[in-house]
């Protein structure tokens, strides 16, 4: 196996964790702004 | 989750450990190990989500869409995988990026259509209006994943024809193919995970826009 091979497979690994943790990054800062919308249209329902 | 990293860094060990450096006339085959379960969680996925869809589409529930969406945007994630590993994989076996192989192109294909179903999600307020208008596309969407599945065994194009020993023509090992098939499996656990986060997700966002109606009617 050839340096230029290992690199191939290298990037390929990196590529499928990277676009994995940029899925679940993405999920958990939705995650966050949810929780945020959330509390502030119950206080803006309560208000009322 | 815990399941699914243990399970992957075990499969990692096996393909840099045990398994031959290299196979007769396949380079950098070791990226099939990701490139394979990742197709088979997407394709899974859409397949689940076509269930969901066709669930609410007879009950109504609109928690069976919910389900839909949460586990199309977990597959449309790992049909990302399943793409750019595999144009990585092409570009040192043909020396290309990417060419317009039946394969390659339906994989596309699906993919953009379930990206259009998350566009179309996003662009419509009325929940049942966006839930009914998704379970369609959904639907739709699954004659072309089918299209992907069977692909190789119709054309025979650059992409590799199947390896695995369970399809017609593959010629792959057991032992060899084990580890797609724990990928497979580890995918699977963290989708599982995924999709129900992302669930919740979706029945948060309803809750607001249900509790935003309520505040405007006052």
């Amino acid at each position: 196996m050839d340096r230029s091979e290992l690199q191939f497979i290298a990037f390929g690994f990196a590529a499928a964790f990277l676009i994995l943790m940029t899925f679940v990054l993405l999920l958990a800062l939705r995650e966050g702004r949810l929780r945020k919308e959330l509390d502030r249209v119950r206080k803006m329902v309560e208000k009322k | 989750m815990a399941v699914s990293v243990g399970l992957i860094l075990w499969s990692l060990y096996k393909i840099a450990f045990l398994l031959p450096r290299e196979v007769s006339n396949v380079g950098a085959y070791q990226i099939i190990y990701f490139h394979v379960p990742a197709a088979f969680t997407a394709l899974t996925g859409f397949f689940i989500g076509l269930a969901a869809s066709a669930m609410y589409l007879k009950t109504g529930d609109l928690k069976y869409d919910a389900f839909a969406a949460g586990i199309t945007e977990v597959a449309l994630a790992f049909a990302t995988v399943n793409l750019v590993t595999g144009s990585i994989w092409g570009r040192f076996a043909w020396g290309i990026w990417w060419t317009w192989d039946a394969r390659l192109t339906s994989m596309l294909a699906c993919w953009l259509i379930y990206a259009g179903y998350l566009i179309l999600r996003r662009s419509v307020d009325e929940p049942t209006l966006r839930a009914r208008l998704s379970a369609f596309l959904s639907i739709f969407g699954c004659v072309d994943v089918a299209f992907v599945y069977k692909s190789i065994e119709w054309f025979r194009t650059q992409h590799p024809s199947p390896v695995l020993s369970v399809r017609n023509g593959g010629g792959m090992g057991p032992g060899m193919e084990a580890p797609i098939y724990w990928n497979w499996l580890a995918f699977m656990c963290l989708a599982a995970v995924l999709a129900t986060v992302r669930m919740r997700q979706e029945n948060v966002s309803r809750e607001i826009d249900s509790l935003r109606r309520t505040a405007h009617s006052y």
